[in-house]
């Protein structure tokens, strides 16, 4: 189911948490709303889902305006961040409940309930802890839970407050690998609110960045990363090297190959990846000089510091294989050149 | 190594009263205890069996005694409802929505608990007796207010109005409306949702306030005093009941009628001492 | 207004409670007011300057403040026996410390009364050891309004008791702190504001009790005779005025005191950092 939301406003009394917000979600995505605490990105979710009323603007569910209906008509599935599993009922009557509170007529019969809760379960790979309390599961646990919860009720739209957020780092790990592979499955269109980057590009199909209220920047995760829209999105997302071409370091990064013919105003935004390091032969003229480095698993970070005398001493990023360092035989302390291969200008 | 050893006493010592304070302090606590809370029961227990069973048995027959209690019973089965509704009434519309006034609201939910009992019979006596303002509306219907039934139960329902409500809000407020969001997302309706999601979460607290809430409108004296005129057999509450006979040396009725009222505050205290146990899990 | 709140039920939840609360609590209440305008201000002042009045105020507000002096001091000790030290039927006990929540205020006045009497358990010991009279005298209200007063202390000491931190015990102990240094210094200022308002609990609701108090005062004009007892005295004279212009002048002190206390509490609170 497609969503469309258009000039969606929301105001807390000052606060402005949504400001003429427009989006558009294709049927089937795994999308992540990205954004730091307070960026008005779980309000934006809580309107979809019709648990916040915004002051303005329209919320179209798969072609129907949805605006004015309430929550329990919206036909969402909603995951709350802290679950919200009901505590005082089994993992099976949570699961039964939004099955047993459909109008008479359109209400399962309780075998068909079962049925269907019990495969809920086996969907989620919990099956055997249908007669358990929320208070005798673990975190990852009850996630699951409240996920088969949501899915019981058959939504067109799943929504996901920080899924995530409450667990521990190893159960996170498997669970995005997991949720990813249950949309596979399952192919509803799915929201997810995250203030991490690095889930929302490991899990989600499209990423939506937001900050203060704004939609920064919309588009699949490569889209994301390798051409970011603007300086926030740049920052926000991986790692990047900032600099502001003054006199001393127009100098320096002219002689790192970056070109900066009629970039004034602009900073210079760089991936570590793309600054190729190499050992300098002339080490009066060299640009930096090798303070440490860092193991990430298959690439080393390199930390330098650039050559005082062509520029502002500041601490720079490099990024490359294991291998390739390796090969350099750096030693702390040793001069080196650089060579930036690509960057993007903002404001 | 002496020196460590010595510091660790040091601490100890700073941590942990000596044995003498600890035992000093619990027979100090203990004593005013049983000065103050248990003598007064067993006091009750014996001045009502002073003359042997068949006397307090008797004093507990006597048609006004009967008519006492019946009277205490049919107030509080008329307050405690309709406050058990209220509080519930009250607690959902604070906790759950934001408006202008509210806490001014929940000020006022407490304001009878800072008011002297008589001066909450007097209120209903200035509004409903002979002199009051609504006194001469009623008279002339022949609605007899003050010095009757409907006095009682309203200097009562005013007296316990907050109990319910003082419960429950700090819990609802606490427990937040997640669960309750969650419910409307599966497509619950407003009472589905009350009856199977609120009610079963603050079901304990609500017990708890009902029972203070019941002790108290059963055992209400200063407020009911002012309002009830003291006619025996029609206007006496129990507690009435326990003065009249009190003041008349009648002291086996006295306490054979505070041995009904005195079982009922150490129920309640059980039960409230369950309900503590069952919320604490 | 658009109700921004998907939660149902607001409008008959509130409209409820507000039409309830203006039935049960605030109508009768403004009768109060609205009736002492039916006096002049100089019969107001007249009436309670009266001797007699003025005697029952300060019967009344010594007394209270002796009892919740006394019940604080014992709340306190009995709230720390509890929280910090196990003993047999320590459960039973902190049970019990609620009876005077739970017992009809006219039992318990019968029963002190029975107790405390010239002729009674304690009275009669107290009189023949020390010459001491305890009901019918002021200090038997006082006795009355300890009892009232005591689980308003200890119920608000006991959780602020449970919750402290008692790693700051520790971190003082560790910086060589005696027991009693780390008791003035560091357990004594965090729970003194909760001492400070289960006192003024007790002390409010000391002035108002009626039903405990009268059976052991004696109700000596002038000598042993509370604020409350004065405002049934008058009404029994049918001195509807007379009750008024006394009931509202204890309402106006007793909120006026409130308020005070809390102003204290959050002086307090402040000054030690808590808010």
């Amino acid at each position: 189911m497609s969503i469309i939301l258009s000039n969606i406003t929301k105001n807390f009394g000052q606060f402005a948490a949504l400001n003429n917000i427009d989006l558009e979600i294709p049927e089937g995505e795994l999308v992540a709303l990205l954004g730091p605490s307070g960026c008005g990105k779980t309000t934006l979710l809580r309107i979809i889902a019709g648990l916040e009323q915004a002051d303005s603007g329209r919320v179209v569910l798969n072609g129907e305006d949805k605006t004015e209906q309430h929550v329990s008509h919206r036909g969402i599935g909603f995951v709350f961040q802290h679950y919200a599993l009901f505590r005082h009922m089994t993992v099976f009557d949570n699961i039964a409940f939004g099955l047993r509170v459909k109008p008479k007529q359109h209400r399962p019969s309780e075998a068909d309930i079962a049925k269907k809760v019990h495969a809920l379960l086996n969907l989620v790979q919990l099956d055997w802890l249908h007669d358990r309390f929320p208070d005798q599961l673990s975190g990852g646990q009850r996630q699951r839970i409240a996920l088969a919860r949501a899915l019981a009720v058959e939504p067109e739209v799943l929504l996901l407050d920080e899924p995530f957020g409450a667990l521990d780092a190893s159960v996170r790990k498997d669970l995005r690998q997991w949720l990813r592979n249950l949309h596979h499955e399952l192919n509803v269109t799915s929201i997810f609110v995250t203030h991490d980057q690095e889930e929302a590009m490991e899990v989600a199909s499209q990423v939506v960045v937001l900050n203060q209220g704004r939609i920064e920047q919309q588009g699949a995760p490569s889209d994301i990363y390798d051409h970011p829209a603007n300086a926030f999105v740049s920052r926000f997302i991986g790692q990047t090297n900032i600099f502001a071409p003054d006199d001393h370091d127009a100098i320096w990064l002219h002689s790192s190959g970056l070109p900066i013919a009629d970039k004034s105003g602009k900073t210079a935004h760089v991936r570590p990846h793309d600054i190729e390091v190499q050992k300098a032969d002339d080490s009066a003229a060299a640009h930096a000089v090798l303070k440490d480095w860092q193991h990430l698993g298959a690439l080393i970070r390199v930390e330098l510091v650039k050559n005082a005398a062509q520029g502002e001493q500041a601490t720079v990023y490099a990024e490359m294989p294991n291998e390739q360092f390796r090969r350099l035989d750096l030693q702390r302390g040793d001069k080196v050149n650089l060579r930036i291969r690509n960057a993007h200008w903002f404001h | 190594m002496n020196a460590v050893t010595h510091t660790q006493t040091m601490t100890k010592r700073a941590l942990h009263d000596p044995a003498w304070l600890k035992w000093g302090l619990i027979a100090t606590a203990l004593g005013f205890i049983l000065l103050f809370l248990c003598l007064p029961l067993w006091i009750v227990i014996s001045e009502a069996f002073a003359k042997g069973w068949t006397a307090y048995i008797s004093a507990l027959a006597q048609p006004d005694a009967l008519a006492a209690l019946r009277l205490t019973l049919l107030t509080a089965f008329i307050t405690v409802p309709l406050n058990t509704v209220l509080g519930v009434c009250a607690a959902w519309a604070i906790t759950r929505f934001e408006f202008k006034g509210k806490s001014l609201l929940t000020t006022l939910i407490d304001l009878p608990f800072s008011v002297s009992p008589v001066i909450s019979g007097l209120i209903f006596v200035l509004m409903f007796g002979a002199q009051g303002w609504f006194g001469h509306w009623f008279s002339d219907h022949d609605i007899k207010i003050i010095f009757a039934v409907p006095g009682i139960v309203l200097a009562t329902l005013f007296i316990t109005f907050p109990f319910v409500a003082r419960e429950l809000i700090p819990l609802m407020q606490e427990m937040g409306s997640e669960e309750e969001e969650a419910a409307l997302s599966l497509g619950a309706s407003g009472w589905q949702m009350f009856f199977q999601i609120t009610l079963p979460n603050i079901k304990w607290a609500l017990l708890y306030g009902v029972l203070l809430c019941n002790a108290r409108a059963m055992g209400e004296f200063g407020a009911v005093s002012v309002v009830s005129g003291h006619i025996r057999g029609l206007t006496n509450t129990l507690p009435l009941h326990v003065e009249v006979s009190y003041n008349e040396y009648d002291f086996v009725g006295a306490f054979a009628s505070a041995s009904i009222l005195a079982g009922l505050a150490i129920v309640t205290l059980v039960l409230k001492s369950i309900l503590e146990w069952r919320q604490g899990k | 207004m658009r109700q921004s709140n998907i939660m149902p039920g607001f409008r008959p939840t509130l409209g409820f409670t507000i039409v309830y609360l203006c039935l049960i609590v605030l109508i009768p209440l403004s009768t109060l007011i609205f009736k002492s305008f039916e006096l002049s201000a100089a019969d107001f002042y007249k009436i309670i300057t009266h001797d007699r009045v003025l005697a029952s105020f300060r019967v009344s507000f010594s007394t209270a403040f002796a009892a919740a002096s006394i019940a604080s001091l014992f709340g306190f000790i009995i709230a720390w026996s509890f929280v910090r030290y196990s003993f047999p039927g320590k459960r039973f006990f902190d049970a019990l410390i609620d009876l005077p929540f739970a017992l009809p205020t006219a039992v318990a006045g019968i029963v002190l009364a029975t107790i405390y009497q010239p002729n009674g358990l304690i009275g009669q010991w107290l009189m023949h050891s020390f010459g001491i009279q305890v009901a019918y005298k002021p200090l038997g209200i006082v006795v009355a309004l300890i009892f009232i007063s005591l689980p308003f202390v200890v119920r608000t000491v006991e959780p602020v008791l449970q919750e402290f931190d008692s790693s700051m015990e520790e971190a003082a102990a560790s910086l060589g702190a005696t027991r009693l240094q780390v008791f003035v210094k560091i357990i004594f200022p965090n729970i003194f504001p909760a001492l400070l308002t289960g006192f003024a609990l007790a002390f409010a609701r000391g002035i108002g009790e009626y039903g405990s108090v009268i059976f052991i005062a004696g109700n000596l004009p002038y000598v042993s005779e509370i604020v409350p007892l004065m405002i049934v005295t008058k009404l029994e004279q049918y001195d509807i005025p007379g009750a008024t212009a006394i009931a509202l002048t204890m309402l106006v002190i007793s909120f006026i005191m409130l308020l005070v206390i809390n102003l204290l509490q959050l002086w307090v609170r402040k000054r030690s950092g808590q808010l």
